[in-house]
């Protein structure tokens, strides 16, 4: 007996409430950004400048004690937090201490890492030095990489906009991007929400996303395209119908092959890389979503040229004439 | 039918063979890392019998290509250093200005008196007290003026001449500039390469970023203060005459001149004229010492034309002091005694043994010729490293355990032919790490298991679509081949366009998101080629042997 995520030959109606569907994407992302306007971002030292700090100590963290420690230094703004993962051992204890920009362009010198390694190991003796890990990152450097992370989350979605076109119909390429930038958004209002470090890592995460996404999206779209050549006379909503339950047990094989190995990460990879693996595994589930209940419902919208061998064959189809 | 060349068979097997060929040393890596470190020890000359022993822990003749590990697997430190360029400008100016007095004395008698004007870094300001001959000065300044050599401007000169009343202003062009800027990143980068080269480090990585920006990444090493040690001081030597030797650190110094603190004694501040002598760049040689005394020094050796001027000022000049100075410091300020012909001397001062030696590694590779502002600094401790080494195995041994059995489950005999080429196609992603000395960073990991996700979705693809073409009971064969056939268009354009993200992100990015993009964007091109080739050819392979009337997907 084979194990099937989806039975064979689904019918479902991904179409019945499909304007529904869009305002629930359309007021989440109004929320998501919403929370990234008010709250905005936890940013890491990569995008605001600073230094952190990796503490390993045999005894446990006391944030008190260390901020008590580092507060003759004034170093300005000063956060602690404790790190948990499963895979510490007992007496591993880790905080990650984050210090803000200080000034001038440069990052931070080795002599106040020094100073912060004897103010810590005075007031906790089981503190390991040197440090696990110290990253410290000019505010000069910090404003420029912010820059080139956006514009490389924009050249993303622009590449594949116009790679799209070339390979179908505009009105696809606009659905694909519109949700492309509703799982971007949606993934940035979950790090402001939660407050989850925001750093260049998420980046990366956040275009793997709109790669999946699109993965998903352009698997779709396919067979929406085969399918408007193989069901000329049929309205465009039964097509995307059709096209939607022929990919859905491949969509769904995908996301969880997907998930199991993120879960995998997730759960084994350690803490250095969870914010990240959280990210896309976020981005799975939201680009998944997306490529239904937004890419094909924002192409129900459009409309689609139907007889590819006739230019101007618009008519038949109850949607043909919404124009965007 | 399902039929395949066989010169297509033997070129996909050959393909994979050797992507797992070239992945196989990563299986051994502390092995085979051990016998690359003796390789290299004995071209450079240590032939030892340890080293000899070492190399034979791995045969030559298998590869010995490696995947590096990254900064945030192995340890060790990161630096962003940005050269500043207008020291340097700063230098060419001071400079200048023996070189205009020398051109302007014979012409005394049209332009009069030369005069050094208080001037800011980056020009020379001399004043002359014959308004009437300054066409003829401007004239002689100006053939001063050397041709710079850029793509843009066409003759172009490397200094601008304008007069203010009777003040000449000198300042460098924007042409000149630009050459000047890239000829010192350039040189910093090669002293930055060879000062951690002297330190014998391994495989550091030294990169320029951006027009003023070098990468430095060094393995291994304790923190990034260690490596700064290293590399951020700019031994800067220069000989200059002293003037005056006084206790006043505010004491106007002249025009021309400038105030220096002395190394070891404090409170002692010499007055000494800007314009050396002789610089650091004309040594051919230095070396730890000592001196008479038995007291740690450096003795060192200039090459000829630095031996000539030398030699010539210290003949003219017998009796008065000059000044050894290292990055604005007075290190000594002996008195000549005598003509120094040869060109060789020895620098005293209150050194540790250490620091002669350190001082001379770095005369030796010579001075930078700007310093250096650190923009961003990481130090990564090796035990985090080897924790997350650790982690990211599990993880991707669980992740990679996880996706085999849920495709075996999901699609039987099929399923096992996609996790036979799922296991090649991690062999294949870790030879062409191996094959182009590609780094692997965590992220890179993370790429990797993703890879593992997203690598069965094309299989998924041709699997469902065979499965949908057997409901047309076309017969096993014909619904393999529509599958193959239909599943193609949706396989390319999606991978296509996750490679497009891929490329992007190698441009853009830097460091781990970089090691992130790679295994991203190689996963791609193993998974399709292993989908559509390797499964491909698994099935057709069972297909022949067993002629099954029915298959089941």
């Amino acid at each position: 007996m084979r194990l099937r995520l989806v039975k064979q030959g689904t019918n479902f109606d991904f179409f019945k409430r499909w304007k529904l569907w869009l305002g629930i994407s359309g007021l989440m992302m109004i929320v998501a950004f919403a929370s990234f306007m008010i709250q905005g971002l936890n940013y890491g030292i990569d995008f605001r400048g600073g230094t952190t700090i990796r503490t390993e100590s045999t005894q446990p963290v006391d944030i008190g004690v260390y901020r008590d420690a580092l507060a003759p230094l004034e170093l300005g703004d000063i956060s602690i937090t404790e790190v948990f993962d499963p895979q510490f051992a007992a007496d591993q204890n880790v905080a990650m201490i984050r210090i803000e920009a200080q000034e001038g362009d440069e990052a931070v010198q080795s002599q106040l890492i020094a100073q912060i390694g004897t103010a810590l190991q005075g007031a906790d003796p089981g503190l390991k030095l040197p440090f696990a890990s110290v990253e410290s990152v000019g505010p000069k450097v910090s404003g420029e990489l912010i820059q080139t992370a956006a514009i490389a989350v924009l050249l993303a979605i622009g590449a594949v906009l116009i790679y799209i076109w070339l390979r179908f119909e505009w009105q696809f390429a606009l659905g694909a991007v519109l949700a492309l930038v509703h799982d971007v958004i949606l993934t940035i209002g979950v790090f402001s929400e939660l407050q989850i470090r925001f750093d260049l890592a998420i980046i990366a995460a956040l275009l793997t996303i709109v790669g999946y996404s699109l993965n998903d999206t352009v698997v779709v779209f396919d067979r929406v395209r085969e399918n408007l050549r193989k069901y000329k006379k049929r309205p465009l909503n039964e097509v995307l119908n059709i096209s939607i339950n022929e990919t859905l047990s491949r969509t769904f094989m995908t996301s969880v092959t997907t998930l199991l190995a993120l879960i995998a990460l997730f759960v084994l990879g350690g803490d250095v890389i969870r914010g990240f693996v959280f990210a896309m595994i976020w981005g799975v589930i939201v680009g998944t979503y997306s490529s239904i209940f937004v890419a094909s419902a924002a192409l129900l919208y459009l409309g689609v040229k139907r007889d590819w061998s006739k230019p101007d064959a618009n008519s038949g189809n109850q949607y043909a004439n919404i124009d965007a | 039918m399902l039929q395949i060349d066989l010169w297509k068979r033997i070129l996909i097997w050959l393909t994979c063979a050797t992507g797992l060929w070239l992945a196989m040393p990563n299986g051994f890596y502390t092995t085979v890392e051990r016998h690359n470190d003796a390789v290299q020890a004995i071209e450079l000359g240590a032939d030892t019998a340890e080293n000899r022993a070492d190399r034979g822990v791995w045969p030559d003749w298998m590869p010995s290509g490696l995947v590096n590990l990254g900064l945030d697997l192995r340890g060790g430190a990161h630096l962003l250093a940005e050269v500043r360029v207008e020291d340097v400008y700063a230098a060419r100016m001071q400079a200048a200005w023996p070189e205009i007095r020398d051109a302007l004395r014979p012409e005394r008698s049209t332009v009069g008196t030369i005069r050094l004007q208080p001037s800011a870094e980056d020009e020379v300001r001399v004043r002359i007290s014959e308004p009437a001959g300054m066409p003829r000065a401007l004239e002689i300044v100006r053939g001063l003026a050397r041709p710079v050599q850029t793509i843009t401007g066409v003759g172009a000169t490397d200094i601008d001449v304008r007069a203010e009343g009777d003040v000449i202003v000198v300042t460098l062009s924007e042409e000149e500039k630009l050459a000047t800027d890239e000829r010192t990143v350039q040189q910093s980068l090669e002293i930055i390469r060879r000062r951690i080269d002297e330190v014998g480090t391994r495989e550091p990585t030294i990169q320029r970023q951006g027009a003023q920006r070098i990468l430095i990444q060094v393995p291994g090493i304790g923190s990034a203060g260690e490596l700064k040690e290293i590399i951020g001081t700019t031994a800067q030597l220069t000989f200059n005459p002293v003037v005056t030797r006084g206790t006043n650190p505010d004491a106007a110094p002249g025009i021309g001149n400038s105030i220096v603190p002395s190394l070891d004694e404090p409170g002692v501040f010499y007055t000494i004229e800007s314009a050396p002598v002789v610089t650091g760049e004309e040594l051919v040689d230095a070396q730890p010492a000592f001196d008479q005394n038995g007291r740690p020094a450096v003795n060192f050796r200039f090459n000829s034309s630095g031996a000539r001027k030398f030699g010539d000022y210290t003949a003219e000049n017998i009796g008065s002091p000059f000044a050894i100075v290292l990055d604005d410091e007075v290190v000594s300020a002996p008195t000549i005694q005598s003509h120094i012909p040869g060109g060789s001397g020895i620098i005293t001062g209150r050194f540790t043994v250490e620091e002669s030696t350190n001082l001379a590694v770095l005369l030796r590779a010579g001075a930078l010729p700007a310093g250096l502002d650190f923009l961003e600094e990481r130090t990564i401790g090796p035990e985090l490293g080897q924790d997350s080494i650790d982690a990211g195995k599990v993880a991707t041994i669980v992740a990679f355990v996880a996706v085999l059995a849920f495709m075996l489950l999901s699609y039987g005999l099929f399923g096992l032919f996609a996790n036979v080429a799922l296991i090649i196609n991690i062999g294949l992603i870790f030879g062409l790490l191996s094959l182009i000395g590609a780094t692997l960073t965590l992220p890179g990991i993370a790429g990797i298991v993703l890879t593992v996700g997203m690598a069965v979705d094309a299989n998924v693809l041709i699997f469902e679509r065979i499965r949908e073409e057997l409901k047309t009971s076309k017969g096993p064969a014909r619904a393999i081949e529509l599958g193959y056939e239909k599943a193609l268009s949706a396989i390319l354009d999606a991978n296509i366009t996750t490679f497009i993200t891929a490329v992007i992100l190698f441009a853009m990015g830097s460091g781990p998101v970089r090691g992130f993009a790679i295994t991203l964007g190689l996963g791609i091109l193993t998974s399709v080629f292993t989908a559509i080739f390797v499964t491909r050819l698994l099935i057709v392979m069972w297909f022949e042997r067993r002629r099954p009337k029915t298959i089941e997907v």
